[in-house]
């Protein structure tokens, strides 16, 4: 339930942070932090225009995406504390209703017609592919760790002995970072905002979304960059009584989306050819995090 | 009870046999004989399921010697799931057939196939004789064969079929290798003398008959590399065929391999990897090369060899768990299988009928020239979409929760099993999410490119017949229960994963119950997903009521003349996956390129071939037939030739005896020099 309550509060202001951020590197003020949400908000009050091709998959699909997205958060955990669901392998579940979602999405894209947005649903679900396999390795590296598969079970499991597993929490830290940034398609995979469709991903997927829709897309955006946070920062809080943990998560939360803005700021976007092999490096840096996790348990041969 | 069943089933083939051809209304004489075929096959599997197996013995011939006849959990499971599929499949091809009414002769003997094949798949799950095996094993898949030529008069149907009816050839002579050993050794068709035969082998003598007998089954499961017949019978066959050969018929190969595993004794962490290694290779490249056809068909024949894959994969967890002696490990993997073999052969038949009421409607099955089909045949569309969703492995379907059964034992694998077994499960989980991610590219460009958009071309309209989708309905609403209320078959699976255990002398394994029952429980997750998706929907409903809605062309940059053969094609969608993949496919493409001041037309077509089988089959059969072809004047249609080869050979089977008889005396002369 913390969990939970903390999930949607940082959302509300996760990317004004960011854009403030990036406004104060690039030498301006920057508007406020809550403008984001406002922008959602105002969408939401707004009439809506729909495609003359569109079927009624392109209404469903913002609508599924949001609670599947809904659905994840419940299950993500605050530490040792578990979500309000819980149960073993409950990270498998979560990945895919993260699934459904896109699907969803994608068709959506592919509804319109239009052969950009075709474009840019065919690179999101070669890019989430992608990104996939680092999860679960990731995961499971650590339910090997701590013999548990479920995420309140591996946080709680989770200790800091050696020096080695300082190490380990920092590398999966990276991968869980670069995989919201895939995910939210935010700077080195995609640019969000670029002029040109040619070279967009998520952008260009829900150009003909407008109005409460595309409010409710871009509330997942805010909401999915909490979710990642929030396990993030469960790798550090453990069991810590809650007068601890709660302004801990929130200063873990605040400093990735620091992190966030200041690779926005600094980073260019990569050339689409190159994505891959960026994102496959995540799956690398996993099985890393596994073999060390199985040398340090000892049961290497 | 179970005997008088048995026997009622058999006897109703041989009835259809002599009546079919003989009476005028053939096919209403068809559907009351498989029907009721289906009605007894399915009451003697349920019967099992709640009751006791079933054992008897017929006293057979000195050929034959006893015949036992055993229908314990795991046949139930399978004479259940494939009737199913035959169920549903028979319904849709009554309305699928209806094109073919002219054609009585053909028509006859299509519904005939139909008879034979379901009695000899109950046989197949029934009989424990190998010999008696092998005789309904042909019976099958000749049957088979016979289904999946109705349209006989196409040659490329025909040379399918032929491909197809070699390949499974492959498979019997296998087994029938396999068997004759086991004979030879024990002197006993019965398959219980496997038991006691591969306990007295050597370990590495164990592992190699465990590997032709899993040959002989792969074969028809279609495990890479043995696949290659299957993208080419699929599309070949009609649709109700194609959905049954994949929903039930290649299941049979994963019976086999379930039954061999449930009789060896041989080193199952040995099993366990090997297969592991096998399955995730089948199921990896069976949906990569899905993922670039550009008939529908072909796609969905390549996912259901991704599909054994992920099948397989769980048997291998499940072997692994036998020879850890891990219960959870055990439960997981194999309950996983056979839930995955129930869910595929739903959603997959499911899939095919929708294809075949597409392929009636358009004429056609390349994915690239249809488009916008959702506006005008939306119940087919809908359908093919949960189909989709439900093969992607999503919740709230079924196909998760068998994945999810399996995902868990992978981790469960991991966190408890040793270093060697380790790495090996750890490819596994890699394999299975790429798996899942590449299905899910798959079947958005499948459902997106075909019924979303615009249409390409000028179609003529179409209107959606109803009858033809009630089939598919009852398919839907049995994937959606499976997904949301899996639960309801906690104990038919507990029942029959348990029999992997007490086949080794273990009561029922420790945890089994809890360990299926508690991964059950993501029902209630996926229902809750259901509902707050409801809830979201009604309240964006009343937020929206009052609000301006307008309705646009789609956004074009600008661009406002007719777009619709602008609008993204199969082919590049999948371009990005197939240029960072393209050193593991095989793509032929031509190219007509622009050449001139002004040049008139330009194109490229691209094909999509497969790699093994190229390596495996093509390669090797024409260097043979170059071989061969030296030899092709012997046949030169001369009949005074062929009455010469006849006559040495006469004189070659009368001389050889003496010639031998000769010169062993010759060289005794010269020995006793």
């Amino acid at each position: 339930m913390v969990s939970l309550l903390l999930v949607f509060f940082v959302s509300l202001f996760f990317m004004g942070v960011v854009t403030r951020i990036r406004s104060l590197t690039s030498g301006r003020k920057g508007p406020s932090v809550m403008q984001p949400m406002w922008d959602i908000v105002r969408l939401w009050r707004k009439g809506s225009v729909y495609s003359t091709t569109t079927s009624f998959i392109f209404q469903l699909a913002p609508i599924t995406y949001i609670a599947s997205l809904l659905v994840a958060v419940l299950m993500v955990p605050h530490g040792s504390r578990a979500g309000l669901i819980s149960f073993e392998g409950d990270f498998i579940m979560f990945a895919y209703l993260l699934a459904f979602g896109k699907f969803m999405m994608i068709i959506a894209a592919l509804d319109t017609g239009s052969s950009f947005e075709g474009m840019g649903a065919s690179r999101e679900a070669l890019f989430s592919m992608l990104a996939e396999p680092a999860f679960f390795i990731l995961m499971g590296s650590f339910a090997l760790f701590t013999g548990n598969s479920s995420f309140q079970g591996i946080f709680n499991g989770l200790y800091y002995g050696s020096h080695f597993s300082y190490m380990l929490g920092g590398l999966a830290t990276f991968v869980l970072i670069i995989i919201a940034m895939v995910e939210n398609s935010r700077m080195p995979v995609d640019d969000p905002k670029t002029h040109l469709e040619l070279t967009m991903i998520h952008e260009v997927m829900i150009l003909d979304n407008s109005g409460f829709d595309l409010g409710l897309i871009m509330y997942a955006t805010h909401l999915k960059f909490a979710m990642y946070g929030s396990i993030i920062a469960s790798f550090f809080i453990g069991s810590l009584p809650l007068w601890l943990s709660i302004p801990l998560t929130l200063v873990i939360q605040m400093f990735f989306a620091i992190v966030v803005g200041i690779m926005e700021s600094f980073t260019a976007r990569f050339r689409m050819g190159h994505n891959p092999q960026f994102i496959f490096i995540l799956t690398s840096v996993a099985i890393l995090i596994f073999f060390g996790v199985l040398m340090l348990l000892g049961r290497f041969m | 009870m179970g005997k008088t069943l048995f026997e009622l089933i058999n006897l109703l083939a041989l009835v259809a046999i002599v009546l079919l051809p003989l009476v005028r209304k053939g096919k209403a004489l068809f559907i009351i004989i498989i029907f009721l075929q289906l009605f007894l096959g399915s009451l003697l599997a349920l019967g099992v399921i709640v009751g006791d197996s079933i054992e008897f013995f017929y006293r057979g011939t000195a050929v034959t010697s006893v015949v036992p006849i055993r229908i314990d959990g795991l046949s139930a499971w399978f004479i259940l799931v494939i009737g199913l599929t035959f169920f549903t499949g028979i319904w849709y091809g009554m309305h699928y057939l209806k094109r073919y009414t002219g054609e009585r002769a053909n028509l006859t003997l299509h519904y005939l196939s139909f008879v034979l094949v379901y009695t000899a798949l109950i046989d197949i799950c029934a009989v424990q004789n190998s010999f008696v095996f092998l005789v309904v094993w042909e019976i099958m898949a000749l049957g088979t064969f016979v289904m999946v030529i109705l349209d006989n008069h196409k040659s490329k149907t025909l040379k399918a079929g032929i491909n197809y009816l070699i390949q499974s050839h492959i498979g019997i002579l296998l087994l029938t290798l396999a068997f004759i050993w086991v004979k030879l050794e024990t002197g006993s068709y019965d398959f219980n003398a496997i038991t006691g035969f591969t306990s007295s082998l050597s370990a590495s003598a164990g592992l190699f008959l465990f590997t032709i007998l899993f040959m002989g089954f792969a074969i028809k499961a279609g495990f890479v590399p043995f696949h290659t017949w299957l993208p080419h019978a699929h599309p070949a066959a009609p649709a109700h065929v194609s959905g049954i050969m994949s929903g039930g018929i290649i299941k049979l190969g994963i019976y086999g391999i379930l039954r061999m595993l449930m009789l060896v004794r041989i080193d199952m962490v040995m099993v366990g990897q090997l297969l592991l290694v096998v399955s995730v290779i089948t199921g990896v490249y069976g949906v990569m090369l899905a993922i670039i056809q550009h008939d529908l068909k072909s796609l969905l024949a390549y996912h259901s060899i991704e599909n054994i894959g992920i099948i397989g994969i769980g048997i291998a967890i499940g072997c692994l768990g036998i020879g850890h002696e891990n219960p959870l490990l055990m439960a997981t993997g194999f309950a996983g299988a056979l839930l995955h073999t129930l869910n595929h052969s739903l959603f997959k038949s499911l899939l095919f009928y929708s294809a075949g009421n597409i392929y009636l409607a358009r004429h056609t099955m390349n994915i690239d020239s249809l488009g916008g089909l959702l506006k005008e045949m939306p119940r087919n569309g809908y359908l093919f979409l949960i189909g989709s969703l439900a093969i992607c492995g999503l919740p709230p379907f079924n196909g998760f929760v068998s994945e999810f059964l399996i995902y868990k034992g992978i981790i469960s694998g991991i966190i408890t099993s040793n270093s060697m077994s380790v790495l090996v499960i750890l490819f596994a989980l890699l394999g299975l999410v790429i798996i899942g991610g590449l299905a899910l590219i798959c079947f958005t460009k499948a459902f997106g490119i075909m019924f979303l958009g615009k249409p390409r071309g000028r179609p003529e309209p179409v209107t959606e017949d109803e009858g033809k989708s009630y089939p598919l309905i009852l398919t839907a609403l049995l994937i959606l229960l499976i997904g949301l209320f899996p639960l309801l078959l906690g104990p038919t699976l507990v029942k029959v994963t348990a029999l992997f255990g007490t086949a080794r002398g273990v009561a029922e394994p420790y945890g089994l119950r809890e360990a299926v029952n508690s991964s059950m429980i993501i029902g209630w997750y996926s229902l809750g997903f259901i509902l707050l998706t409801v809830v979201i929907f009604l309240l964006r409903r009343e937020l929206v009521a009052h609000r301006i809605v307008a309705t646009e062309e789609t956004w074009g940059c600008g661009y406002q003349g007719d777009n619709s053969r602008m609008s993204y094609t199969a082919s590049s969608f999948v371009r990005t996956y197939r240029k960072l993949f393209s050193p593991l496919l095989n793509i032929h493409s031509s190219r007509e390129g622009a050449s001139g001041l002004y040049p008139v037309s330009m194109g490229k077509e691209t094909y999509p071939g497969d790699k093994v089988e190229r390596w495996l089959i093509d390669k090797p059969l024409n260097l043979s037939k170059k071989l061969l072809e030296r030899f092709s004047f012997l046949q030169n249609g001369n009949i005074q030739a062929y009455i010469l080869y006849g006559l040495v050979f006469i004189t070659m089977v009368i001389l050889l005896p003496t010639i031998y008889a000769l010169a062993a005396s010759f060289i005794k002369i010269l020995n006793q020099l």
